[in-house]
C-alpha cells in the first residue's frame, strides 16, 4: 500500500494520460464536489465535454472555481492530463495566489492499457499517436514537476500501485486550532529576562531553575500556555537566557512560540551567513559566546523548527510576530511567512530611516483575534480585533502579555532602558489629525471589540447610521456618548398588567442582585447634557437626543447649557470632580417640549376620533335597545371602548406642559456619566442622584429631581412598599420606573456579566399611548403577553457595553476616531428592527 | 367607525328590502379586521335609518410579524398600534359597505325593483370621518353628486382649545338619491378622503373604481383627485383610470386637466434654475478640461444624467449619504439597462462628505452643486478636509442659494430658506469668504459668480465657485 500525503487545504493535480484513470481515482478518493474536471468544465461552458475548442474557456472557468474554493479554504483536486508545462503553470499559479500548497500526483500506467481503455470509450476523439505524445509529454515531466512549483509530488507506476493508494491528510505546522488554551501571550521579550521571570510570576507561573540558578521551565496550575510572539533575543541583557527558558517551556509542553525577525536574523548569523550585526544582534552574540558550544546548536535547531504563525482555539485567535491580515491566516507560501514575520511595509522609510509599516490593522475584518508584537508601542490597543502587545520593555517601557480569552492586559515595568529605541515609542495606529474622521473607519460590515465585549456591526445598520450621523447629528467631537436603548422588564401575569414591578425585581434577583434603586421614570425626552465650564475642547458643550441631534437648535441649546453652567458652578461640582466638563443623563421636561407635534398630530388626532365616534356609536346602540333589538353585549363592548380612549385622552394630556422658549421646561438629571479623566460608570446610584439633587438644590426652578426608593431585594416589606410606590405614582399618571442595580451603570453579575443598565417598568394607563387605547382589554392582552424580548435586551446590553467603552475611552482621552467608531456603532445598533412598542 | 344611512321615503321601513337587512334584526358579518354589524336605531312608517358600525379588532389590523405593513396613514412607528382606524371612517368602512350592502350598490333588489331605481330622500351621517383637505373639500366632492354637505370640524383636543381643528369632521349628507347611488359615492370617495388605503393597492383596484363610478366620475370636476387618491397615488394606476374615464366622458374637454399633477405646487421659478444651474455646472467642468469626475451628493442624480450625456467625462461618480437616493439615481440612470460601455463610466458609491473617503483621490473634478447647505456649520471644516484635504481634486465646482435673492420669491417668509433641509443660506459676502478661506487653507485658487437672472442690487439667486487647485511643488 501507498500512502500519499497531502496537506488538508492543497490544490491537487492528477497528471497522467488519457486512460489513466485518473477520473476514477479521483472518484475513489475524494469527494465530487472537491473534484474540478476539465472535460465537466467543457461540458458546462460548450455542451460537449470533448469540444477541443472550449478548451480556453473550460480552464478559465475551472481556474476560477478553483481560486474561489482555495480563498474558502477547500481542498481541491483538478482532474486533467495537466501533462504539459503551461497547463500546469496555470494551476501553480492559482495556488500561490492563495497560498496553498500545489501537489502531484502522477497516475502512470503502461500506453497499451491506456489505449485499451480509450479505445473502449465511445466518444473517443483521438487516435493512437495523440496518446503516444502524451505518453512522450508524461516522461519529460517527471523531472520538472518540483522545479515547476509542487511541494509534493506523488507517483504511482502502475495499476497495481494506483489500485493501493490512500491518501493520507496532514494537517498544516501552523494549524493548532485543537489547542483551546487558556493562553498567556507574551510580547517582545528581547533579552529581558529578569522581567519575563516576573511577568511569569505575576501570570502565576511556578519557575523551574537548573543547578545553577537560571530558570529552564515555568508552569502555570491551572494549566495555563504562555505564547510568544517571537524576539525573544537582541538588545536585552540575557537573550540566552530568555531563550533558555522559553526553550525549556516550549520543550516541556507549557509554552508555544512564534519567530520574530530578530530569531531569524540570529538563525542567518549561526548558520554563518554573513549579517549585519545590528539592532541588537552583536550583545547576542556576544552573550552566547559565553555559552556552551552545544547550546547554541541548540537554538539553532529550536529557531528552525518555529512555525511562523498559529491558528488557536478553533480558528479564533492567531498568534504572529508582525500580525497577519485575514486571507493569509492558515495558509502557508513565503509570502506568509514574510508577512508574519515583518508585516508589510510601504517601501517608505520615515524620519529615522526605519521602515514605514503598512496599516494592516486598520483594515482588518476578521472574526479571528489577532494578537501580535514587533511593533513596539506605548500601551496596547485594540484595532478591529488585533492587539499589538510590544510594549517596548526592552526601551524601558513594560512586558506586557495578553490573558486569553479573559482579554486581560498584565504588564511589568522595564527594569531599566537596555537599549535606546531608534525612534521614540508611538502609537500602533497611524497618526491622524484628531478631528478627521475616516469613512473606513465606520462603514461596512465592522467587527468591533471593546473591554466590554465584542460584536459585530452589519454593513446595512451602518450604512442607516451614516445617514443619521453625518446629516442630522451633533459633530462627533462633541458627540462622546448615546444612551442604550432600554429593555422593560419581562411580562407580567397578574390581570390587568402587562408590565408590573414583581416582574422588574424577579427580573434583577435573578441575575444576582441584592439591590435596586427605582427611579421615577420622568415625562419628558431622554436629553444627553454635554457641559464645559468655560468653552474649549467641546466648543461649550451639547444638548442631543438619544439618537445624538441637537436638542432644539442653536439659540436654545445654548439657553439651557449656560443655565446647567450656573447650576453646575452654584453646586461647587467642578473643584469637587476636578473637572472643567460633566456629561449628564437627563430627561428634559415636559415631553411636548419636544415632540409637541407628535402629540398634537398623532396621539390627540386618535383621541378626537375616538371621543367623536363612541358617543355616536351609543347614541345608536341605545336607540335600537329602545326598540327592543338585542344589542346589549354590543353596547357594553362599546361602551368599554368609550372608557378606554378616555383613559388614553388622559395619558396622553399628561404629557402636555405649556412652554415657550425655555420656559415651562425643566431638566431632570439622574446620572452623572464623565467628567475629566474619569468614567463615573463605577460610582453608585447613590452618589448620581445626590449630585443631580445639588442641582436641583442650585436652580429648584429649573431642575426637576428623580423620586426613587432604594430596595434590598431580599426584604419583602421593602419590596412591597417599592411596588405600591409605583402604582400610586402611575394612578396619578406617572410613566412608570426604571430599576437600576444600585451599584452603579457598570454593575456586573455575581458570574462577572455586565448587567442591563436599567430595566423599565411602565404604568398600566402609560401603555395605552404605546400598545393602543384598548390594549387592557383582556383578549389583546392576552396576545401582547406573548412579546419576546430577547432582541430587545440583547441590543440594550450591546448599545450598554458600547457606550460604557466610549465612556473609558473619553477618560483616557482616546483618539477621535476611535471614540467615534464606538458612538457610531451605538447608531447603527439602532437600525436593528425591534418591535417600537418594547 | 359609524355610517348611518336614514331615509323619510315612506313606508321609510322599505329601506330594509333596499339594503336587504331586516330592520328588526341585529346582523353581524366577519371582515378580514374585525366585524361588521347592521342595525336599526330607528324604522317606522315616517323615518327609518340603518347603522352599519365596524368594530375592528386592533390585533388583525396591526397584523403579525413580518406581515406586510396596512398602510396607515402616517409614517409614525407606533401607527401601526395606536391608530384611528378603530373610530374614524375609512377604506375599512368602504370594504365593509362592499361586503354588507352587495346587491344594494348594484342598484338590484329582489323586492322593491322600482324602489331600487327611484330617487328617495336620504340622508347619511358619518360622525367621524378623516378629511385630509378639509371640511371644504368634503363639500368639493359630494356636492357636485346633488348632496346638501354639512362638514363640521372636529376639534383636536377640547382641553386645549388652542390646537385648533382635527383633521376629521362629522359629515352629514342630506339629498334624493336613489340607494345604490349614495352607496357608491359612499364607497368610493370615503377613502378618497381619507387618503389612505388598509390594503395593497393592486391595478385590478382600477376597475374596481370604474365600475363604482360608473354614471358619476367621469363628468366629476374633481375626478383627477380622486382618482389619485382612490389609487393610492400610484401613477401609472392613475393615468390609465384617467384615460378611461376619458373615453367615457361626455363633454368633450382639452385632456390637459386631467394630468396627473403633483399636489405640491410646482415652484416654477426654480425649476428653470435647475436647468440653468445644471448649465452652468456643465460649462465650469468643460472649462477646466475634467475627464474624470465627481458629483458629491448626487441626491437622485440630476446632475449625473446630464454628465453620461457628455462623452468627454469618461468616469462619472456619483456620491450620496443616502443609499435611497442611491437607489433613485441608480434607477433615473437606467443603470442595468444601459450599454456595458456606459454603464462603466459610471459609479454610484454612498459616502458622507463630513468623513474622508479614499476611493474619492485622483479624480479631475468635483461637484458640490447645492450640497453644503444641507450641513450643519459647525460639520463644515470636516467637508473641507474631506473634499479639499483629502480627496483633492483638481477643480472643484460649489452652488448655493444667494440668501439676498430670497425677497424675490413670493410665498417664501421673511428670514426662511428655500428648503426645509437646508442649515444655513449665505449672502454673496459670506459666500466669497468662505471661498477665500478654503481656497488658501487647501492651495486652490478660486473665481466666484452667479446663476440665473441677476438682480442688480441683490445678485443672481444661485452662487457659483470655482476653484482650482494650485500646483504642488
Amino acid at each position: 500500500m501507498t500512502i500519499l500525503d497531502i496537506p488538508e487545504l492543497a490544490l491537487v493535480a492528477l497528471v497522467g494520460v488519457s486512460g489513466a484513470g485518473k477520473s476514477t481515482f479521483a472518484r475513489r478518493h475524494f469527494r465530487p464536489s472537491q473534484v474540478l474536471s476539465s472535460d465537466a468544465f467543457r461540458g458546462m461552458v460548450a455542451d460537449d465535454e470533448n469540444d477541443q475548442s472550449a478548451s480556453g474557456d473550460a480552464f478559465d472557468a475551472l481556474h476560477h472555481v478553483a481560486g474561489i474554493r482555495l480563498r474558502r479554504g477547500r481542498l481541491t483536486v483538478v482532474d486533467a492530463t495537466n501533462l504539459q508545462p503551461h497547463a500546469r503553470a496555470g494551476l501553480v499559479a492559482v495556488a500561490r495566489e492563495h497560498d496553498v500548497l500545489p501537489v502531484a500526483i502522477v497516475l502512470d500506467v503502461p500506453e497499451a492499457l491506456a489505449w485499451e481503455r480509450t479505445e473502449g470509450r465511445a466518444d473517443r476523439t483521438h487516435g493512437r499517436q495523440v496518446l503516444a505524445r502524451m505518453q512522450r509529454d508524461l516522461r519529460q515531466s517527471y523531472g520538472r514537476l518540483a522545479r515547476e512549483g509542487f511541494r509534493k509530488v506523488h507517483v504511482l507506476r502502475g495499476v497495481d500501485e494506483i489500485e493501493a493508494a490512500e491518501i493520507r491528510y496532514e494537517k498544516l505546522f501552523n494549524d493548532r486550532r485543537e489547542l483551546t488554551g487558556p493562553f498567556d501571550i507574551v510580547g517582545d521579550v528581547h533579552g529581558c529576562r529578569e522581567e519575563l521571570e516576573a511577568l511569569l510570576v505575576r501570570l502565576g507561573y511556578a519557575l523551574r531553575r537548573d543547578d545553577a540558578g537560571r530558570p529552564v521551565d515555568a508552569a502555570h496550575p491551572a494549566g495555563r500556555t504562555a505564547v510568544f510572539v517571537g524576539d525573544l533575543v537582541d538588545r536585552g541583557p540575557d537573550s540566552p537566557g530568555v531563550l533558555r527558558l522559553v526553550m525549556g517551556m516550549v520543550a516541556a509542553g507549557h509554552a508555544i512560540c512564534v519567530p520574530g525577525n530578530h530569531e531569524q536574523k540570529l538563525l542567518r548569523k549561526l548558520r554563518g551567513r554573513d549579517v549585519r550585526l545590528t539592532h541588537g544582534l552583536a550583545e547576542t552574540m556576544a552573550q552566547l559566546a559565553a555559552e556552551p558550544e552545544g547550546f547554541v546548536a541548540q537554538t539553532a535547531a529550536f529557531i528552525d523548527g518555529l512555525v511562523s504563525h498559529y491558528v488557536l482555539d478553533g480558528g479564533r485567535l492567531v498568534v504572529a510576530h508582525a500580525g497577519l491580515k485575514e486571507a493569509y491566516h492558515g495558509r502557508a507560501s513565503g509570502r506568509v511567512r514574510s508577512f508574519a514575520l515583518y508585516g508589510e511595509t510601504t517601501g517608505e522609510t520615515d524620519e529615522y530611516g526605519l521602515p514605514v509599516r503598512y496599516p494592516w490593522a486598520r483594515d482588518y475584518r476578521g472574526s479571528a483575534m489577532v494578537v501580535y508584537g514587533h511593533t513596539p508601542t506605548p500601551a496596547p490597543e485594540w484595532v478591529n480585533n488585533t492587539i499589538c502587545v510590544d510594549t517596548g520593555c526592552v526601551f524601558g517601557g513594560q512586558l506586557t502579555a495578553l490573558r486569553y480569552p479573559e482579554k486581560e492586559l498584565v504588564a511589568v515595568p522595564a527594569v531599566r532602558e537596555w537599549y535606546a529605541p531608534a525612534r521614540p515609542l508611538v502609537p500602533a495606529a497611524p497618526a491622524r489629525p484628531d478631528t478627521v474622521l475616516d469613512l473606513a473607519d465606520v462603514t461596512g460590515r465592522r467587527h468591533l471589540s471593546h473591554p466590554y465585549g465584542t460584536l459585530t456591526v452589519p454593513a446595512e445598520n451602518a450604512a442607516a447610521a451614516l445617514e443619521v450621523m453625518s446629516r442630522y447629528a451633533v459633530d462627533p467631537g462633541r458627540l462622546v456618548w448615546l444612551p442604550p436603548t432600554m429593555s422593560p422588564c419581562s411580562t407580567s401575569t397578574l390581570d390587568g398588567f402587562l408590565e408590573h414591578p414583581a416582574q422588574a425585581f424577579a427580573d434583577y434577583r435573578s441575575a444576582g442582585v441584592e439591590r435596586v434603586v427605582c427611579e421615577e421614570k420622568h415625562m419628558g425626552s431622554r436629553a444627553v447634557v454635554l457641559v464645559e465650564r468655560e468653552p474649549g475642547r467641546f466648543a461649550g458643550g451639547a444638548v442631543h437626543t438619544r439618537t445624538g441631534r441637537p436638542f432644539f437648535g442653536p439659540p436654545l441649546d445654548d439657553e439651557l447649557l449656560a443655565r446647567v453652567r450656573a447650576a453646575v458652578d452654584a453646586a461647587g461640582l467642578w473643584a469637587e470632580l476636578e473637572t472643567d466638563w460633566l456629561l449628564l443623563d437627563c430627561e428634559l421636561l415636559p415631553w411636548s417640549a419636544k415632540a409637541g407635534g407628535l402629540i398634537r398630530e398623532q396621539y390627540a388626532g386618535v383621541g378626537a376620533a375616538g371621543r367623536a365616534a363612541l358617543p355616536a356609536v351609543l347614541a345608536a346602540l341605545d336607540a335600537a335597545a329602545t326598540r327592543g333589538l338585542p344589542v346589549a353585549e354590543l353596547r357594553g363592548r362599546m361602551a368599554d371602548r368609550a372608557a378606554e380612549v378616555t383613559a388614553y385622552s388622559a395619558a396622553y394630556r399628561g404629557y402636555v406642559g405649556p412652554t415657550d422658549g425655555l420656559r415651562g421646561v425643566t431638566l431632570a438629571p439622574f446620572a452623572v456619566l464623565a467628567g475629566a479623566g474619569a468614567s463615573f460608570a463605577d460610582r453608585d446610584h447613590g452618589w448620581h442622584l445626590a449630585l443631580a439633587d445639588r442641582l436641583c438644590a442650585a436652580d429648584p426652578e429649573f431642575f426637576t429631581p428623580t423620586r426613587r426608593q432604594v430596595v434590598e431585594l431580599a426584604d419583602d416589606a421593602a419590596v412591597a412598599a417599592a411596588t405600591d410606590w409605583w402604582l400610586a405614582l402611575t394612578a396619578a399618571g406617572g410613566e412608570g420606573m426604571v430599576v437600576k442595580p444600585y451599584a452603579g451603570l457598570a454593575a456586573r453579575s455575581p458570574k462577572g456579566s455586565l448587567l442591563q443598565p436599567g430595566i423599565k417598568c411602565r404604568g398600566r394607563e402609560y401603555l395605552r399611548i404605546i400598545y393602543g387605547p384598548g390594549y387592557t382589554e383582556p383578549g389583546q392582552l392576552a396576545a401582547l403577553r406573548t412579546r419576546s424580548l430577547g432582541r430587545k435586551r440583547g441590543l440594550a446590553l450591546r448599545e450598554h457595553g458600547l457606550g460604557l467603552a466610549a465612556l473609558d475611552a473619553l477618560a483616557a482621552d482616546a483618539p477621535l476616531w476611535r471614540r467615534h467608531e464606538l458612538i457610531f456603532a451605538i447608531l447603527a445598533c439602532e437600525s436593528e428592527p425591534v418591535d417600537p412598542r418594547l | 367607525m359609524l355610517l348611518t344611512l336614514t331615509t323619510t321615503h315612506r313606508p321609510a321601513s322599505d329601506l330594509g328590502h333596499l339594503l336587504v337587512k331586516h330592520p328588526d334584526r341585529v346582523q353581524s358579518f366577519d371582515l378580514p379586521a374585525g366585524t361588521a354589524h347592521v342595525l336599526y336605531p330607528e324604522a317606522d312608517e315616517a323615518r327609518c335609518t340603518a347603522a352599519l358600525l365596524v368594530e375592528v379588532d386592533p390585533l388583525k389590523l396591526a397584523g403579525g410579524r413580518g406581515r406586510r405593513q396596512a398602510t396607515t396613514p402616517d409614517a409614525f412607528t407606533l401607527g401601526r398600534y395606536v391608530n384611528d382606524r378603530a373610530y374614524a371612517a375609512s377604506s375599512l368602512l368602504s370594504s365593509a359597505l362592499a361586503k354588507v350592502f352587495r346587491s344594494a350598490l348594484r342598484g338590484e333588489s329582489r323586492d322593491r325593483p322600482e324602489l331600487a331605481a327611484t330617487a328617495i330622500p336620504l340622508t347619511v351621517r358619518v360622525p367621524v370621518l378623516r378629511c385630509r383637505g378639509g371640511a371644504e373639500l368634503a363639500g368639493r366632492v359630494f356636492a357636485p353628486l346633488g348632496w346638501a354637505v354639512t362638514a363640521t370640524a372636529i376639534p383636536l383636543d377640547e382641553a386645549y382649545p388652542e390646537w385648533g381643528d382635527s383633521r376629521y369632521v362629522d359629515l352629514t349628507l342630506t339629498g334624493t338619491l336613489r340607494v345604490a347611488d349614495a352607496l357608491n359615492h359612499l364607497y368610493v370617495l370615503l377613502p378618497v378622503l381619507d387618503d389612505a388605503k388598509h390594503y395593497w393597492v393592486a391595478p385590478d383596484e382600477v376597475d374596481k373604481l370604474l365600475r363604482a363610478g360608473a354614471g358619476w366620475l367621469a363628468d366629476h370636476p374633481e375626478r383627477a383627485l380622486i382618482t389619485r387618491r382612490y389609487l393610492a397615488h400610484r401613477r401609472a394606476l392613475a393615468g390609465e383610470a384617467l384615460a378611461r374615464l376619458a373615453e367615457l366622458r361626455l363633454a368633450d374637454e382639452p385632456a390637459a386637466d386631467d394630468s396627473v399633477e403633483s399636489e405640491q405646487p410646482d415652484r416654477a421659478p426654480q425649476a428653470s434654475l435647475a436647468v440653468r444651474r445644471r448649465e452652468a455646472v456643465l460649462a465650469a467642468l468643460r472649462d477646466c478640461g475634467a475627464s474624470r469626475v465627481l458629483d458629491l451628493g448626487c441626491g437622485g442624480g440630476a446632475l449625473l444624467t446630464a454628465l453620461v450625456a457628455e462623452r468627454r467625462f469618461t468616469e462619472i461618480v456619483g456620491t450620496d449619504v443616502s443609499s435611497q437616493a442611491l437607489t433613485v439615481a441608480a434607477r433615473r440612470l437606467r443603470l442595468d439597462r444601459l450599454p456595458e460601455r456606459q454603464r462603466d463610466r459610471i459609479r454610484l458609491w454612498q459616502s458622507a462628505l463630513t468623513y474622508r473617503d479614499d476611493r474619492l483621490r485622483g479624480y479631475d473634478a468635483a461637484v458640490l452643486m447645492e450640497v453644503v447647505e444641507h450641513l450643519d456649520p459647525p460639520r463644515l471644516p470636516a467637508l473641507e478636509d474631506a473634499v479639499f484635504g483629502h480627496a483633492r481634486p483638481a477643480t472643484v465646482v460649489v452652488t448655493t442659494p444667494n440668501v439676498e435673492y430670497n425677497v424675490r420669491y413670493e410665498g417664501l417668509g421673511a428670514g426662511r430658506f428655500r428648503h426645509a433641509d437646508h442649515r444655513f443660506e449665505w449672502t454673496r459676502a459670506e459666500f466669497a469668504a468662505w471661498v477665500r478661506r478654503v481656497a488658501a487653507a487647501h492651495g486652490y485658487t478660486a473665481t466666484v459668480g452667479g446663476i440665473g437672472d441677476e438682480d442688480p442690487e441683490l445678485g443672481a439667486p444661485t452662487q457659483l465657485a470655482v476653484l482650482t487647485r494650485k500646483e504642488e511643488a
